[in-house]
Parts: C-alpha cells; sequence; structure tokens
C-alpha cells in the first residue's frame, strides 16, 4: 500500500523497472535453454516428426497375416537420348501405366493401377539400380481393383539403363493376431506389476516398525535415566554380537549334520511340538506376578534355551524349505514357480536367521539393562549411581563411537587402528564421562526423542536418494534385471513410507491412547489398542498409493538395468523403433491409470 | 483412604496447573471436584494415577506413595483406577467390545492381548459390564456409531473392567444433554454406592454436585478454595470459588 503514495513518476520508475528485469530474465532463459522457433519449421524435421508422430499413433500390438502382391514396371529416370524405348506391358494381369513413361528427377508424375485385387492398399516405390526402395506415394484400389495416384520421383543420379517403378498391394487375412512385439510388451508389463507388488510389499514390511520409532508423539514420552540409557545401549550391542555369533554357530552345526532327511523333517516335527507344547503350557491368561529372584532366573534360563532350540528348528525348516522347493519345481510343470518359491523363501529364512536373532537378542539383552539400569538409578542413592554412570556411559559411548569410527574405516580404509578404534573410542569414553558429569543422574534424558530424530535423519537421507541412483548400486550387486529394481525401490520405499506412516502416527487422536493408559496397559498394550486402529486406514491407503508410484518408477528404473518395462523402453527408442515404443508406452498409460483407479476404490473402502 | 500431600504440577514454560493442594479421600466416598475451566481439576485427576507427572507433593494411596512407584509398580497401581473422560476416549474405529476389554490391559498376559487372545472369564465380564449400562445390543458395532450418551456408558464399562477400587471421572456429563447427563451420574453412583468404589468426580453444575456427591473440593487457579459438604456452598462461598462476578444458574 505505500507504493500508491508515492510519486507518479517514481511508480512509473519501479513498473517499467519491473519490466525490464522481467524481459532481461526471460531472455537469458531463451539463450540458456536454446530456444530457437527456426528449427520447428525446418521441412526435414517436420517430417521426421509427422513419421515418429504417426508411428506412435500406430503402436504395434496387433498385426494381420498378409498377401502381397508386386506389380513392377521398368522406367527410365531421365529419359534416355532420342528415341524412348517401348515398354511392353503385360494386361493381362495386373499392371499399372505412368505417364508420362519417363521423366527427369523431381518431376511429378501420375501412376495408374489396374487390374488389381479389389480394396486394397500399398506403397508405390521407385527401385533404384541399387536396390533402394524410395516411396513415391500410396494407393488404395476401388472396387474394380483401380488406382490413380501422382508423385514426385526421387532426384537421383542419370542412368541410362531401365529402373523400376513397383505398386505393392496388400491385402489382410484372416483376424488380428498379437505381434511379437506385443507379446513381449506384456510379458514386461506383468514383470513390472509385480516388480513394483514385491517392492511395496518389502518396503511396507519394514516401513511400519520404522514408522513408530520416526513418530514425535510416541516417541518424545520415552525418557529414561543415564544409567538406563547406557546399558540399554551396550546391551544392544552385545545382544546383537552374540546373537548373531551363535545363530552363525548354529548354522555350522546343523549344516554339517544334514544330509539326512528324516534328520531334518523329524527335527522341524519335534520342534513345531515342542514349541506349541512350551506355549500351552506357559502362556496363562493372567499377567505374570512378579516373582521371587530364583524363579525369574529359571524362567530366563528357559527363554535363553528356548532361543536357542528356535534358532535350530528356523535353520532346520530353512533346509526343509530347500529340499522341498527343489524337488516340487520339475513336477509341478508349469506352476514350478511355486517350487522355486518356496526354495527361495527357503534361502532367505537361512540367510535372516542369524539377523533376527542378532535383533532379538538385542531386544532382550537391551531391555534387560534399561531394567538394571532404572531399578539401578530408583533405589540407590545419586552417589552411587553418579559412579556407576560415570563407568557405564564412559564404557557405552567409547563403544559407540569404535562403532563409527569402523564404519568410516570400512568406507574410507583408513587402516590405522589409532585413528579408526583408539582415538574415538577415547574420545567416546570422555563424552559418556562428560554426560555423566553435566546432568542430574536421576535425571529421566530424552532417549526417545534421540531415536527418533536419527531415524528422521537416515529416512530423509535414503530418501533423497533417486531410486534410479540406488539402482545403478543394486545392479552391481545382484545383476542387470528385474531383482535389482525391486532391491532399488525397496529400499526407497521403505523411507518414504517410512515418513509418510510416522506422520500418520504423529496425527492420531491422543484421547484413546490416554485412556488405554490409564488401565494400566504397557507400552505394546497401547500401541495395539489406541494406535494401531487408528492408523489402519491411512496405512492401507498409503500403500496403495505407493505401489502406485513404484509402478511409475519401475517404467523407469529399467533405463538403469533395473528390469521391466523401461529396459524395453528404451531399447526400442535407441532403435528408432516407435511403434514398439510407443506400445510400450500404451501399456505404461493402462497399466498406471487402471492402478489410479483401483487403488482409489480400495482407499474408499477403508478410510 | 487417598491422601494428596501438597501436590504441585508446574507445566513447561511456568504455568502454575496445581499449588501445594492437599486433601484426604475416604473409601466410598463420592468426591466432587468443582472450578472454573482451566483451574486445574483435570490436573488434579491426571496427576492421582500419573498420567501427569506431579512436580511435587505426594499422593500415597493405601499407605503406598504412587509418586514414587516405579514404572512397573505404577502398571499395577493403575489397574486399579478406572478412569472416565469427558470425551470418552474410546478408539472409534473399534468394537464395542474391544473398548470394554481393553479396559481388562492390566490384569491379561501381555503376548496374548497383542493377538487379541482375551479369556472367557474376560468376555463374560465384559457382556456383564455392557448389559449393567444397558448396551450389551451394541457390543459388536463400532464404537463410533453409537450415541453420545452410550459412548460414555462404554466409558464406564471399561472403567469397571479394572475392578477398580477408584474410579476418576473427569467431567463426564460436560458433553451431554441434561437428561443423559442425570442417566451417567447415576451409574457413577450405583458403581460408589454398591461395589464400594471412591469416585472422584469433577462437575461444572453445582446442582449436580449437590444431587451426587458426598463432598466437594474446590479448586482455583491450582489452589484449593473448599473442602466440605456440597450443602456448604453458600453465595459467599460460590464468588470466592467462581470469582466476584459469577452468577449462580441452575
Amino acid at each position: 500500500m505505500r507504493n500508491l503514495r508515492k510519486k507518479p513518476v517514481v511508480r512509473w520508475l519501479i513498473i517499467v523497472g519491473v519490466i525490464v528485469v522481467v524481459v532481461v530474465v526471460y531472455a537469458f532463459g531463451f539463450s540458456v535453454t536454446d530456444v530457437n522457433f527456426e528449427t520447428t519449421r525446418d521441412e526435414q524435421r517436420l517430417t521426421s516428426l509427422t513419421r515418429i508422430l504417426r508411428a506412435l499413433a500406430h503402436p504395434d500390438i496387433l498385426e494381420y497375416e498378409q498377401i502381397e502382391q508386386d506389380v513392377d514396371l521398368p522406367f527410365h529416370l531421365p529419359c534416355p537420348q532420342g528415341q524412348a524405348p517401348p515398354i511392353n506391358v503385360d494386361t493381362r494381369g495386373a499392371y499399372i501405366v505412368v505417364t508420362p513413361a519417363c521423366a527427369g528427377p523431381k518431376d511429378i508424375v501420375t501412376i495408374e493401377g489396374f487390374k488389381f485385387l479389389p480394396n486394397t492398399a500399398g506403397p508405390v516405390n521407385f527401385i533404384a539400380q541399387s536396390g533402394v526402395k524410395l516411396q513415391l506415394g500410396s494407393f488404395k484400389t476401388d472396387s474394380r481393383g483401380h488406382f490413380s495416384i501422382t508423385g514426385e520421383l526421387p532426384n537421383r543420379q542419370p542412368i541410362e539403363e531401365a529402373q523400376t517403378i513397383r505398386a505393392t498391394a496388400r491385402q489382410n487375412v484372416g483376424g488380428p493376431r498379437v505381434s511379437r512385439t506385443g507379446k513381449l510388451v506384456f510379458d514386461k508389463i506383468v514383470e513390472t506389476v509385480f516388480l513394483a507388488l514385491l517392492a511395496t510389499t518389502f518396503g511396507a514390511i519394514l516401513a511400519i516398525p520404522l514408522s513408530f520409532l520416526a513418530a514425535q508423539n510416541l516417541m518424545s514420552e520415552i525418557r529414561t535415566p543415564l544409567t538406563s540409557v547406557s546399558l540399554t545401549l551396550l546391551g544392544w550391542l552385545i545382544g546383537i554380537g552374540l546373537g548373531g555369533a551363535i545363530a552363525v554357530q548354529i548354522g555350522r552345526l546343523v549344516e554339517s549334520t544334514l544330509g539326512d532327511n528324516a534328520f531334518i523333517t523329524g527335527g522341524v516335527v519335534l520342534g513345531a511340538f515342542a514349541i506349541g507344547l512350551a506355549s500351552v503350557t506357559t502362556l496363562t491368561h493372567e499377567k505374570e506376578k512378579t516373582s521371587e529372584l530364583n524363579a525369574r532366573l529359571i524362567r530366563t534360563v528357559g527363554y535363553g534355551l528356548a532361543g536357542l532350540a528356535a534358532i535350530a528348528i528356523s535353520y532346520l525348516v530353512a533346509y526343509m524349505m530347500l529340499l522341498v522347493g527343489e524337488a516340487l519345481i520339475e513336477p509341478l510343470g508349469a506352476l514350478g514357480f511355486l517350487g522355486d518359491f518356496v526354495f527361495q523363501l527357503g534361502d532367505s529364512l537361512r540367510l535372516l536367521t542369524p539377523a533376527f536373532a542378532a535383533l532379538i537378542a538385542g531386544g532382550a539383552f537391551g531391555s534387560l539393562g534399561g531394567r538394571v539400569g532404572q531399578q539401578a538409578s530408583d533405589r540407590l542413592d545419586p552417589r552411587t549411581v553418579r559412579t556407576i554412570n560415570l563407568a557405564v556411559a564412559a564404557l557405552a559411548g567409547a563403544a559407540l563411537f569404535a562403532l563409527i569410527g569402523a564404519a568410516i574405516d570400512w568406507f574410507y580404509q583408513v587402516l590405522d587402528l589409532t585413528q579408526t578404534f583408539v582415538i574415538p573410542a577415547i574420545v567416546g569414553a570422555i563424552g559418556g564421562a562428560l554426560l555423566t558429569l553435566r546432568v542430574d543422574p536421576r535425571q529421566p534424558l530424552p532417549i526417545g526423542y534421540w531415536v527418533y530424530f536419527v531415524m528422521r535423519t537416515i529416512m530423509n537421507g535414503i530418501r533423497s536418494v533417486e531410486p534410479l541412483v540406488m539402482v545403478i548400486v543394486f545392479v552391481v550387486w545382484v545383476g542387470i534385471g528385474p531383482f535389482a529394481g525391486v532391491v532399488a525401490l525397496a529400499l526407497h520405499t521403505v523411507a518414504a513410507l517410512g515418513k509418510l506412516f510416522s506422520e500418520q502416527v504423529e496425527s492420531i487422536a491422543l484421547g484413546p491412547l490416554e485412556a488405554v493408559r490409564a488401565t494400566g496397559a504397557n507400552r505394546a498394550q497401547v500401541i495395539k489398542f489406541a494406535v494401531v486402529p487408528q492408523i489402519i486406514p491411512p496405512y492401507i491407503s498409503f500403500l496403495m498409493y505407493r505401489w502406485d508410484i513404484n509402478v511409475r518408477f519401475s517404467t523407469i528404473i529399467g533405463f538403469a538395468g533395473g528390469g521391466g518395462i523401461g529396459f524395453l523402453l528404451q531399447q526400442n527408442i535407441r532403435l528408432l523403433d516407435y511403434r514398439s515404443a510407443s506400445a510400450a508406452m500404451l501399456a505404461i498409460a493402462i497399466v498406471v491409470s487402471s492402478m489410479d483407479y483401483i487403488s482409489s476404490a480400495i482407499r474408499q473402502r477403508f478410510v | 483412604m487417598l491422601e494428596v500431600k501438597n501436590l504441585t504440577k508446574i507445566y513447561p514454560g511456568d504455568v502454575l496447573a496445581l499449588d501445594n493442594v492437599s486433601f484426604t479421600v475416604e473409601s466410598g466416598e463420592f468426591l466432587a471436584v468443582i472450578g472454573l475451566s482451566g483451574s486445574g481439576k483435570s490436573t488434579l485427576l491426571r496427576c492421582i494415577n500419573r498420567l501427569v507427572e506431579p512436580t511435587d507433593g505426594q499422593v500415597i494411596w493405601n499407605g503406598v506413595d504412587v509418586t514414587q512407584a516405579s514404572q512397573d509398580e505404577l502398571l499395577h497401581i493403575r489397574r486399579k483406577i478406572g478412569m472416565v473422560f469427558q470425551n470418552f476416549n474410546l478408539v472409534n474405529r473399534s468394537k464395542v467390545i474391544t473398548n470394554v476389554l481393553s479396559g481388562r490391559l492390566g490384569y491379561v498376559n501381555p503376548a496374548l492381548s497383542l493377538i487379541n487372545r482375551f479369556s472367557k472369564n474376560d468376555m463374560e465380564m465384559a457382556r456383564e459390564q455392557l448389559e449393567r449400562v444397558g448396551i450389551a445390543d451394541q457390543a459388536q458395532k463400532r464404537a463410533d456409531e453409537l450415541s453420545g450418551g452410550q459412548q460414555q456408558r462404554v466409558g464406564i464399562a471399561r472403567a469397571m473392567m479394572q475392578e477398580p477400587e477408584i474410579v476418576l471421572a473427569d467431567e463426564p456429563v460436560a458433553s451431554l444433554d441434561p437428561v443423559l447427563a442425570h442417566s451417567i451420574m447415576q451409574h457413577l453412583e450405583d458403581i460408589n454406592q454398591n461395589e464400594g468404589v471412591m469416585v472422584i468426580c469433577s462437575l461444572h453444575f453445582l446442582d449436580l454436585v449437590h444431587r451426587y456427591a458426598s463432598r466437594a473440593i474446590a479448586l482455583n487457579e491450582g489452589r484449593l478454595m473448599f473442602d466440605g459438604p456440597p450443602k456448604a456452598i453458600d453465595d459467599a462461598r460460590f464468588k470466592e470459588i467462581y470469582g466476584q462476578e459469577a452468577e449462580r444458574v441452575g
């Protein structure tokens, strides 16, 4: 409003100045982006454009069996010196007449055809001496098999001998059938849809638990004193190391006793039976009473043994799936992919067992550490707590920084133990000790908020890397093909869905949470009864949306070797086969728009 | 017996919600908590089961210091304290029966509850509680399909699943019409008189206080202004609690 009060001259100057600036900005833009409308009028380019657009408008999906009728006429280009030699036209069958009978380059001639098959179409070509075909035009015969067109002769070097003008009449025979390209496009679009489905599924499986860790409202209320934080961290590290190592050892043991199918089957059956029996007898409907130390010790040992047994059984199940799957591939015939599926599941179970064991052991040791820390800081007097804190916090800090040092060493290959281990460990220890001295020993620290922050940072980092870039890395790892695309898209999905999901958790109504917490429910129960029911509809909605996105993504990750229809599309564009490229594009358009329709229909049912 | 001693709550940003509040409630009492909006009624109720951590002071229940309880002990204490809310706080998308069963979570095996397994006894108990508040036929409906009055009955049934010794009711009838308000208050009265459960209920309307409460306390800006029988709130007292400009209605 202040501008209006200025003198008119100043106002005009400002307006002119703004206009000048805008003009300069756009002028620079034109120059940088090479805007040149002259090229758009170039005749040659226009011809190419027309050809490509027409090719794109004729996707190579259907084809007909065709019969062809070639009719040749000798033709002089240019007219020979003196008398033109007579041309004998056999008028018993189909024939063409060109007037004038001979002509110079770029002259216009009329071509008439007689006695052709009625209602057929095709090109008229000038066939040079070298065999090169140059199209003069195309014709369509009437019901009597007659046509008449004009065409411009090509500009060729003068040759004395007669060359040829050929009219080719083509007629479709029988019904349409799917072309070879059409079949290929169909195969690839199916591959694309399933690639997107698997990537979405794998991504979501990881994103759901992570989304809780990245939800500020759930995490910010988790506060524990330093003793508990340090012991939790140490517990996790020890648990992960121990769990992983033990699982690998058990895996070796199981593998070394293999070779006997009866052993595997027996082990699985016995194991399943034992787990069933154990769960029936131990799981009561009442909450376990806080019991004496002895009973707790026995129970802990029991859980430990059950864990070891579970690892062994997991391996046995994996090997059994490998065996069964492999045996099924042959006899199932066309359904052999089911056998392969079982085989691959078994293989991934074998691969993932140590990881699960490490995670579960980490969680168990971590929560044990957390409990011990909480109890210690509740029961002992502040001075003792501070002394304990000094030790455990320094240890935890040292361990954390040594791990970071190891990661750096792996990437940058420093290969210097002092720099990558000793110094970080000392820095971490000092950091832990400083933290101990700075905070009140019993003061709850916002550990939940730290976890939330770290999770958010990691997710944002992963999310900012385009799947097209990720796929390059995974192509190196698992080879060119759809599997690389699945892994790359799954990773991107974890980060993207993790963020969307966690924002849904952050926007739930807090009243029900409060109510369930007031009943004495623990944290897991609060999530199950107050959080989960509220987030199911948005989760499903985002899942469908992500599948939709992944289908679109998977059409382009093929460009980098990630499989799917993108690979075909890129190949056809490079080969200038625009009709095939058009078929691929059409398939993408159909799938993407029907995905959009289906996902919105499903979303409406759940929200 | 519940003893509240020198309870103080300061929210972040130096907002004083409770200022050195002390009072005692005997078992079987129906205590009304009155005061203006923002006077600290909700904070007081939530400090008793530590949904809000008090800044200072103690809550001692049957000799146990609730404010010093560890996390595990706190869950054990909470399961004996039912709570009813102004906005019902039901999980809208869950079934009525699931909402009621969630009152049992402090008792059941956590692992089984996570896969939705409740014992036959608990199912039977949930049905009885719904019958008691007169909506047994609505058990399989989604909670948000019910009317306001019905939702608050589900809230009461959920609290009763805890077999509580105390029920904290945070303005349980403030979002209901007068007729429904009386029917909900009668349910609370029934719990108080027939089961001997201590009820601590914050209320807006004095006529409800007179009709149902055996004792009342009043808060003004976090300070305890009154503690005595509801009949003793005369006009002078009223102006002390609600401010000089306030007029009695209802």
